[in-house]
């Protein structure tokens, strides 16, 4: 069934990539074959690949039950987060935040996974920007 | 003579005092991003490749680096396959068959060494091999124009679905992905924008190492927390005992590493077929060929050594397409091209003929890496088991932050961010699913210049599309495309269910 809703899902990218494609706006210098040509083709591709899989599936995926479908959306939503929040509170502030969450998600005890949240996060911060010069993010403290 | 001449020059390249110790330093991270397992070689390159970036090393220092980490993960991965048997990355798979018994017959040590001695003479010839061939091969390049290197990247794409995927139909639709997002952005030629819905962010192109180190290194986060680190390394003892192997085991095993490394080599040299197989067909080869006993699978040398030896020599190999064509036949020779486009440099025939410094350079510490490699992987191996013991609930919260840190290195943009975090979902999506990342990332390093040299020519020839088949190259390279994909479907289904079975770790990062 996941490969058939696959198959479905390409096909249905394929129409939307072509269609896209089609609204191109021509420009006023071009070669023989234009700008549209090469997503004309992949669209295709995507579209037969796409009607293969839904025709011959393979065997089912084992999907993980709703708990740990939640477990990564959680974790999906606080990198999605700590991208947002990065400059505004600095580099060392939010990834300590954010390791520490991962961490606690993927089996620490709260209180190892906050001094690992730490922990990696200082130590990124000394290797990288202390020691290599990398530019990090800059919170209002100033790191 | 004159490529001993150029390789003699690489030397003068690869020893400096930094080009030295960036040689060590991929070599001691390789080893260690190949015995974790859960960092394999493709998504440990590719979360240094930000790094290297933005720390603005040059092209020849950043690349030797990068190898360096390749061919040091190529020899880590043994590491806990003998030890733990969990294969550190996926070329390290076959080694856990007869590297586990021995391990529990108490001959880990005897186990590590031959192994350790079998990457070393897998690498080390392949090396040469990659000497001798690539310059060969760039003779034949320099023969190609637009139409000929059109069929090249098709070929490339074909065999990659054809012999390295489970799935022809998923393996072409991963590489329509690839291509799709890879034409985003405003089109070079005529400067419209493509499919960047008005979005400004996009018409630079989404930028392909977000792509990569959300398709690999993200991905593998969530991967870990669907399952929440089984595999508690801590828990396991090691007891390794003498790491030197007698004399009569070396004996033994060197047929079965000679077999292996010129397998190995052949495997990764064709385009598709990466260090994972070179160790698959290496070890199955062996097996047939050796196993009178049916000593296999329960602790023989050979077992250790064919396998060793063929992912080593087929990760030499995989890089004899990549410099001398410009065209990856593995996942993490696509990474190692996805760095080479950031720092702006076209690996093919004109690489070797304009900046002939940084492929002899590469080569040569290559060679020299090697060496750095069979001291930290014999007498030093047991700095390397202690870190097997950091446990992923620690590693992989780093491993996702460093991942952040490299892409916003490179740009600082939020949206990059995002970008990347959207890649790690559809990357972890694409895995459940059995549908092969490399493709995908081939497509986003390849579009542009697929889609170039097919327009070139049909601007050479007026929109004739017969010029794509106009000359015995091009021919050759569609009739090799041709078969490579189709043959599979037809004769793959004697050796491929084997493989399928053998591949334990679910969507396990490429090599």
């Amino acid at each position: 069934m996941s490969d058939r809703i696959l198959g479905i899902a390409a096909v249905a990218l394929a129409a939307l990539y072509i269609w896209r494609g089609t609204l191109i706006e021509p420009s006023f210098m071009s070669d023989p074959l234009g700008p549209k040509a090469f997503p004309f083709i992949i669209g295709a591709v995507l579209a037969i690949a796409g009607i293969a899989v839904a025709v011959r599936p393979d065997e089912e995926p084992v999907w993980p039950g709703a708990a740990r479908l939640l477990e990564i959306a959680m974790a999906v939503a606080v990198m999605v987060a700590y991208a947002w929040v990065l400059r505004d509170i600095g580099f060392v502030a939010s990834t300590s935040v954010a390791a520490a969450y991962l961490s606690w998600r993927l089996g620490s005890h709260p209180v190892a996974a906050i001094i690992a949240g730490i922990v990696i996060a200082v130590g990124i911060f000394v290797v990288f920007k202390l020691i290599l010069g990398l530019s990090l993010a800059t919170g209002p403290w100033g790191f | 003579m004159e490529t001993l001449q150029s390789l003699a020059d690489g030397f003068a390249v690869a020893l400096t005092f930094e080009n030295l110790l960036l040689a060590l330093l991929g070599c001691f991270l390789g080893t260690i991003i190949g015995a974790l397992p859960g960092l394999g070689p493709s998504n440990g390159v590719a979360i240094l490749i930000p790094l290297a970036f933005s720390l603005g090393l040059q092209p020849t220092p950043a690349l030797i680096l990068l190898t360096s980490v390749y061919y040091g993960a190529m020899y880590g991965g043994r590491i806990s396959s003998i030890l733990l048997n969990i294969p550190g990355d996926e070329p390290a798979l076959m080694t856990t068959l007869d590297g586990y018994p021995m391990a529990r017959a108490g001959k880990a040590g005897e186990a590590l060494a031959i192994s350790g001695i079998a990457s070393f003479v897998g690498a080390f010839f392949a090396t040469w091999g990659l000497v001798l061939l690539a310059p060969q091969l760039v003779k034949v390049a320099l023969l190609f124009g637009p139409a000929e290197y059109f069929a090249l990247f098709a070929l490339a794409f074909a065999t990659l679905g054809g012999v390295a995927s489970r799935n022809q139909a998923k393996a072409a639709m991963a590489a329509a992905l690839g291509l799709g997002i890879a034409t985003i952005g405003v089109d070079g030629q005529t400067g419209v924008p493509r499919f960047t819905f008005g979005e400004v962010h996009l018409y630079d192109g989404i930028d392909f190492l977000v792509a990569i180190v959300g398709l690999f290194a993200l991905s593998e986060v969530f991967i870990f927390l669907e399952h929440r680190a089984s595999g508690d390394a801590s828990t396991q003892k090691m007891e390794i005992g003498r790491i030197t192997p007698p004399l009569s085991m070396l004996r033994e095993t060197a047929p079965a590493m000679a077999r292996s490394t010129i397998i190995g080599f052949i495997a990764g040299v064709l385009p598709g077929a990466g260090a994972s197989l070179g160790s698959f067909v290496s070890y199955s080869f062996e097996k047939r060929l050796s196993d009178k006993k049916g000593t296999f699978g329960k602790g023989d040398p050979r077992g250790v050594a064919a396998p060793e030896a063929g992912n080593n020599a087929a990760a030499g190999g995989a890089l004899v397409p990549m410099l001398a064509l410009g065209v990856p036949g593995s996942g993490t020779t696509a990474v190692l091209l996805a760095m080479l486009l950031a720092l702006n440099i076209t690996p093919g025939p004109l690489l070797f003929q304009q900046q002939p410094d940084v492929v002899w350079g590469l080569i040569a510490a290559l060679f020299i890496g090697n060496f750095m490699l069979l001291a930290m992987n014999l007498p030093l191996v047991s700095l390397f088991v202690r870190v097997l013991l950091v446990p992923t609930r620690y590693l992989m919260p780093a491993v996702a932050m460093i991942s952040f840190v490299g892409i916003y290195g490179i740009s600082g943009s939020t949206f990059d961010l995002m970008v990347m975090i959207v890649f790690g979902v559809l990357g972890w999506v694409l895995r459940k699913l059995d549908v092969p990342l490399v493709p995908v990332i081939l497509g986003v390093l390849l579009g542009d210049q697929m889609e170039k040299n097919l327009r070139r020519t049909m601007t050479i020839h007026d929109g004739d599309w017969t010029k794509l088949f106009d000359s015995w190259l091009a021919i050759g390279l569609w009739t090799f495309a041709v078969v490579g994909f189709i043959l599979p479907l037809i004769a793959g289904r004697y050796f491929r269910p084997k493989l399928a079975d053998s591949n334990k770790v679910e969507g396990a990062d490429p090599d």
